[in-house]
Formats: structure tokens, sequence, C-alpha cells
């Protein structure tokens, strides 16, 4: 393939072929970052919770005034919800993964209140937490039945005293890198060591998907939470979830009437309603590249059939003087290839500049090389589709179309 | 002459049916994709109280442990009760008001009805006045019904009409938390967007149901919401005390010219160091005082996300609008020997130039239209967003006529260069080569 003449004749329309090289230029920096953008994305809705998330229900309640005694109604809460025919465990914890809530506490090595602490999501569990949540635990056991107290009395005594914690991995490997976990002291919570019982292979923030490390951190607190500041968290099989739903909630008026359902919602609900907003951002990017790549190749079909009807007498006489319909349309493909490639070259810059200016201001990270070689692919396949239509055109004009016109 | 080159271009449109269709679909894309977000963005960033926000300042005082200091950060965005307190009694602005949130059971005179739960604001007698918040009946409770503790209520429009049927409620009673209060006020239509006073709790959703005063709150020890920071080595067992080192009150201010604002910076400085000198505060004095405009670009309550699609809807009509401009540029070199015989008519470059542009002009006129018609689309969807914001998204009059404006501009630009090229065109070359 002689590229010379194709430089010749692009040369006498820089005008047109400029523009299409800066249209494919543009698309192809948006579709790059918009391409990571997705990614990014659906990374954090798939973020898997460690939980079993088709299982669960949560009934989240609230008096409506000052109760006499919040444990001994969340004892009697907890034993009702046992007896609902499916529910396999039940358990009350203070704040439930994608629900409003957030707590966190600081985590030293040291006794010294002022050296600096790892901050985690802090989840209160009373008995069968681990059972009810679905965790795995990898490393150690689960509390003993003499390590849970009571959360009304563990804050209100400025001594107490908390004995045993479970830990995530991730926050594991942060605090002990190298080490066993299980069996070291931490500081921070109540007013004594802290030993380290247990590691659960994941445990979700609450709120998580944030950049900030302390999103990945998570532990788990021998605390009973009262029905007031907690969730009851049942666990059953996901076919039963609604109506194990149903019978909870008249179970909990049974038990305590005239309290108000502050939440009731099985956790696939609460993770869908959580991801809402970046599965519609996914879309959105979705829908705005597929219309960038449907106008750009609308342009360079309509800049391409312009050409080949300008070039009708030129294509005459090359075909007259012997060159092929594969020679014709092969012509056209390579006058696009090397204009997709210049836009492509440019628009690998444009796009690295973009990620910069996200990285700025929107603390977004920065675009992998990776990504580049994916939208220069696309957008050439894109641009040869376009020609396509143009360039056979092109190929089908009989050798006397130089004479006729 | 307007109208011979409108005939012109309806000719070349229905000529060139498809290439014309793509022109207008492709701008009509761009514009419909920028005037959704754009009007996403001007809804969200729009002033919440327009000709007082400027007046009103939130207050920041460093409290913190010396322990964690580093010199000019970023002091507690709220305050201590022990500090609102103080201030409150002090007084030294015109208008003041100490506030936080909360969510409350909720009881009516009808047995009947079920509890309900509403989104509660503590606050003190001056949060009416300086906020401006319409009353419909009744009005605020006084200075003196925060000191006395009193059990009254004003309510939102929302919520007398959900417990009491509308109506003048003043002198009706409800039971919030299992405690009578008597109604002094019930609002007219108010809906704060954002939320600027309080960001913890909700930026644009629901504007709160009920308020009631700060004092009465913390008697009752009424459940309360939002964030709170808490610092120190010593256990906290209340963090809501009057001395406990935590910070959880919102406390704004009304000053009304640069001086009072000068002022009570001054004030501020005083106060944190009479603080400093009692042992209550640890650091020098580090105090913030933000207006709204200034306190919601430093919080950037417009959501990242709102403003990235802003960029890619940008980024989107760029790339329409040079594709808009080659097309326009092969239709107006393909109508090169018609330009030819017109020049050699007598038509002079500038005519030439006027007619492609009319022609340009004529389909950002119905990119434009179909950009409308694309972007109340558009902005349906956004509204069926689970958003906060999402129901605030509709066109108003000024987006409407910035559609337009921006279509046609768009379209000048995108004609430009072309009509400058079929203007550039030689007559008699075009004649020769016939």
């Amino acid at each position: 393939m002689d590229l010379l003449p194709i430089l010749a004749t692009l040369k006498r329309h820089k005008t047109a072929a400029g523009l299409i090289v800066l249209q494919v230029g543009l698309t192809c920096a948006i579709v790059c970052n918009a391409l990571f953008l997705i990614m990014q994305r659906l990374d954090r809705i798939d973020e898997p919770s460690g939980m079993a998330d088709q299982e669960l229900v949560a009934i989240s309640t609230t008096g409506v005034g000052p109760s006499q005694n919040p444990e001994a109604q969340t004892r009697e809460d907890l034993q009702a919800l046992r007896a609902v025919p499916g529910v396999q465990h039940v358990s009350v914890i203070n704040q439930v993964p994608y629900g409003g809530q957030l707590s966190m506490s600081s985590l030293r090595l040291v006794q010294d209140e002022n050296a600096p602490g790892v901050s985690a999501a802090a989840y209160n569990g009373s008995e069968q937490w681990l059972q009810t949540l679905g965790l795995k635990l990898v490393a150690g056991r689960d509390f003993e039945a003499g390590e849970y107290v009571d959360d009304g009395a563990f804050s209100a005594d400025p001594d107490s005293k908390l004995a045993a914690l479970v830990i995530n991995r991730a926050l594991a490997e942060r605090l002990f890198p190298g080490l066993d976990p299980i069996g070291q002291q931490v500081y921070g919570l109540g007013s004594g060591p802290t030993r380290i019982v247990g590691v659960v292979e994941r445990l979700i923030s609450p709120h998580p998907g944030g950049n900030e490390e302390m999103n990945r951190y998570s532990m788990v607190m021998p605390v009973r939470q009262s029905f007031r500041g907690g969730a009851y968290l049942l666990r059953c099989a996901a076919a039963d979830r609604d109506r194990v739903l149903k019978a909870g909630i008249a179970a909990l008026d049974k038990t305590g009437p005239g309290r108000i359902l502050r939440e009731q919602k099985t956790l696939s609900e609460l993770r869908a309603a959580y991801y809402a907003t970046d599965r519609n951002m996914v879309l959105l990017l979705v829908g705005v590249c597929l219309a960038l790549m449907v106008v750009t190749a609308f342009g360079i079909v309509g800049l391409a059939s312009f050409w080949v009807q300008q070039r009708t007498r030129m294509i005459g006489t090359r075909r007259a003087l012997g060159a092929t319909r594969g020679q014709i349309l092969r012509y056209f493909q390579a006058e696009n290839f090397l204009l997709s490639g210049l836009g492509i070259v440019l628009g690998m810059a444009a796009a690295y500049g973009i990620s910069l200016l996200l990285m700025q201001n929107y603390e977004m990270p920065r675009l992998p090389w990776s990504y580049l070689p994916v939208g220069a692919l696309v957008l050439c396949a894109l641009g040869q589709l376009a020609v396509l239509a143009p360039a056979r055109r092109a190929a089908a004009l009989p050798p006397v179309a130089a004479l006729r016109s | 002459m307007f109208a011979y080159y409108l005939d012109l271009a309806l000719r070349s449109f229905r000529s060139h049916p498809v290439l014309t269709g793509l022109m207008v679909l492709a701008l009509g894309l761009g514009i419909g994709a920028c005037m959704t977000t754009l009007t996403v963005f001007h809804v969200l960033s729009a002033d919440p109280l327009p000709g007082r926000s400027q007046h009103l300042y939130q207050v920041q005082l460093d409290a913190g442990q010396l322990a964690y200091y580093r010199p000019g950060a970023e002091p507690e965005e709220q305050l201590t009760r022990f500090d609102a307190q103080a201030l409150l009694a002090e007084a030294q602005a015109p208008q003041q008001a100490m506030m936080t949130g909360g969510q409350v059971i909720l009881q009516g005179p009808d047995e009947q009805l079920e509890p309900r739960s509403s989104d509660v604001r503590y606050t003190s007698a001056d949060f009416f006045a300086m906020f401006g918040l319409p009353f419909q009946y009744g009005g605020p409770w006084s200075a003196a019904d925060d000191a006395s503790h009193a059990r009254q209520v004003v309510i939102s429009r929302e919520l007398n009409e959900a417990m009491f049927g509308g109506g003048n409620s003043v002198g009706k009673t409800l039971r919030v938390q299992d405690t009578e209060m008597r109604v002094v006020g019930v609002l007219g239509a108010w809906r704060l967007t954002p939320h600027f006073y309080d960001l913890n709790t909700g930026d644009y959703g629901q504007t709160e149901g009920l308020y009631l005063p700060f004092s009465t709150s913390r008697e009752l020890e009424l459940p309360r919401s939002g964030t709170m920071n808490c610092w120190g080595n010593e256990h906290i067992p209340d963090a809501t005390a009057p001395n406990a080192p935590c910070v959880w009150i919102q406390y704004w201010v009304r000053l009304p010219d640069a001086g009072a604002v000068q002022r009570y910076r001054d004030y501020l400085n005083a106060y944190s160091e009479r603080q400093r000198g009692a042992g209550r505060f640890e650091r020098p004095p580090n105090v913030r005082l933000r207006n709204v405009p200034e306190w919601l670009a430093f919080k950037q309550v417009v959501p990242g996300d709102v403003r990235l699609q802003l960029w890619l809807a940008l980024g989107f009509l760029v790339v329409c609008l040079t594709n808009t401009v080659g097309l326009l540029l092969a239709k107006c070199l393909r109508a090169a020997p018609q330009i030819g015989v017109r020049r050699a008519l007598g038509a002079s470059r500038r005519a030439i130039f006027a007619q492609f542009l009319v022609e340009a002009l004529a389909i950002g006129l119905a990119g434009g239209l179909l950009g409308l018609l694309l972007a109340w689309l558009g902005l349906l969807g956004v509204r069926h967003n689970p958003a906060s914001y999402a129901e605030l998204a509709r066109l108003d009059l000024p987006m409407l006529a910035a559609a337009l404006a921006v279509s046609l501009l768009a379209s000048l630009a995108a004609g430009l260069l072309p009509a400058w090229r079929a203007a550039q065109v030689a007559p008699a070359l075009q004649l020769k080569s016939q």
C-alpha cells in the first residue's frame, strides 16, 4: 500500500481531515476516562461484604417513651424472634452494613493515650453474631459466653474492660504485619487492654466505598446492644426472607407493643439501595460512551461519503488504469486508519491530561496505562467500521465514472 | 435578504435530508446532555436564601487538645455545648442561634393515629427570624421560653397537615417522646436546598417537621443525630453533657456588614483567649467565620458526581460540535458549484458568508429544540434517581432561555468556519470545472 498519494490528497483537505482527527482524539480521551470510571464503580458495587447477604433480614425499632429496662426487653425480643419458624440465627448489632449509621473506634498498640491509633468500623455483636452474619473465621475463635457485656453497663462505667475482640483480616494485617494476630493486645476499647481472639476473612464497613484507608478496617466487640440503639439481624433461607420479615415484625409487636419500626428490609435491598447512585452513574457513563461513538462514527461516514463523491473522477481514472476494487477499498481504509491513528495518539495524550485533572479535583486514582490501548483499539475499530460503507461505495464505482462526471 | 437565505437553507436541507438530520441529531444530543446536567447543577448550586445568605455566618472555634495541634489547621466544624451556650448567653451578634438535629416519635391528640417519627431541630429563639422561616399561624417561641425550657414546638406545614389535618393548630398539643408539648407556630411552605445549617443530617432532603427549644431537648434527653466528635483521655459517660469535650452543635449568626463581621471575629478571638486563660482551651485562638456561599463551597456540597456529569456533558457537546463543523463543511464544499454561480451573478463574499451562517443557525435552532426535548426527557430520568436531590431537577425559565441561547451560540460557532470557507470559493475555478 503506497501511503504517499493518500498523504498528498489529505494535504489538500487539511480542515476536514483535521476535524476528523480532533473528533476521534476527543472521543478517545473521554472514552478512556469514562471506561476507567465505569470499572471503578463496578468494583465498588461488587465489593463482597463477607456476609450472607442473600439470607439476612434487618429490623430496627424504637420506643415511644423512655423504656424501663431495654436490656430485658431486648432479651425477650430475641427469644421471640428465635421462635419464628424459618429463622436460623438471630443477633442484635449496633450498625447494619449499608444502613444509615456509622460507628468507629480507634485502636492503639500501646497503653499511651496520645499514641497514634488506627480507626476501624466498630460493630457490637451479641451472641450468635458470627453465625447470623455468616462471616468466615480464618483464625482463632468466636467469643465465649462469659466475654459478652451489656452495652448499657459497658458505656456507663468508666472502668469497664473488654476482654475479647474479633477483627477483619485487613485490620489484622495493618496492626500486626507478619505476626500472628491471635492473642495480641490492643488498647482503646474500655479502660484496659483487649485481647484479639479471632480474625474473620472479610467484614465490610457500614459505609463502604470511600477512598480512606479506614474504610477497609472493621472489628466486632462482644457487646450486647439493646434494641434502642441496635438492629435485629435474622438469618433464614433466601426464599423465606419476606415471610420471616413479616413474622418477625409481628413477633416484636407482641413482645413490646407500641414501638415504631425504623427500618425493616432484607440486606440485599439495603445493598441495592446503597449502590443505586453508582449503578445509575455506570448506566449514564455507558450511555455517554455509546452516544459519543455513534456521533463520531456518523461524522466519519459523512465526511468519507463527501470525499468519495468529490473524488469520483480520480477513482474512475485509477480503475481505468487497472486498479482493482480491493485497491480502491483499501485506499479509503488506509486513509481512515491514518486519520484515526493520528487522532488516537492525540487522544491518548488528552486522556492522560484529563486523568490528571480528575486526580486533582475528584481524588481519583491515576488512569492505568492499560486503558489507553483499549481506547485506541475501540476507536480504530469504530473508524474502520464507519468508513466501510463509503469505501465500498467508492470501490463499486465503474471506471467510466471518470468520464461521466 | 434573510428570508431568501432561509429559503436557500430549507432547499439545501431538502436536498440533503440525511446529512441535515445527522447534524440536527448530533447538536440535539449534545445540547440535551448539557442542559440536563446544567439544570441539575444549577438547582443544586443555587443560593438557598437569596438576599440573606451572605449575611449568615457559621461559627467555628478551636477547642481541641494540644496533643494533635497543627498551627493553621481547620478547626472543628461544630461547637461544644459549653461554647455554644456561652456565645448564646453573651449574644454579641444581632441574631444568633445554636442548634442540632434529632429524630423523635410523635403522637397526636387522636389516639387512633399510629405514632409517627419526625426529624426535629433543637434550636434557640432567633433561629426563625434569622433564617427567615415563614409562619402560616402563630410565631416562634421567645428567648424567655428558651430559658424556661418551655414545652413548646413549631411545626412544619406538612406535619400540620398530617397530624392535625391542616388549619390553625396554634394552642393544640402533641406528645414528643411521651412529653406533652404545645404548638406555638405553624410554618408556611419552607424547604431549604441545600440544608446548609446542618449538612450532617442530609443535604438536599426534606427539611425538619418539628422545631423545639434546645434547652427543653436536653432537659428531656431527647435523641439527637448528626456528627459528634469527642476527644480527651477521660471516659465520657454522657457526650451531650454541658462540659463534655465533644463538638456536636451548629452555631449561626447574622452579621449585617463587614464591620460587624470584623467585630464579631475579634470577639471570638477574645473569647478563645479567655477560655484559654481559664484552662478550657489548650490551643491558640483559631476561629472561622464563613457565610453561606463560602460554607457551601468549603463543604463541596454539590455532589462530585454531578460536577463530573457536567464536565462529561460539556465534552460530549464539544465532540458533537466538531462533528457538526465537519458535516457543515462537507455540505458547503459540495455546494461549491452553486456558490460559483451566485458569486458570478454578483453576490458578494459577505452575502455568501451570511447565507451559510443563516443555514447553520437554522440547524442550530432545530438542534436546540430537539435538545430541549431531550433535556426534558433527561430530567424526567434524573427525577427517577434515588438521589436526595432528584425531585428538585426541573427546567425553569432561565434554563429554558439558556438552552436556546447555548444552541444558537454553538451553531453559530460551528457555522463560522464552513461559511468562511464557502465565501472563499473562487467563482472562475468553479465555473470552469463545470
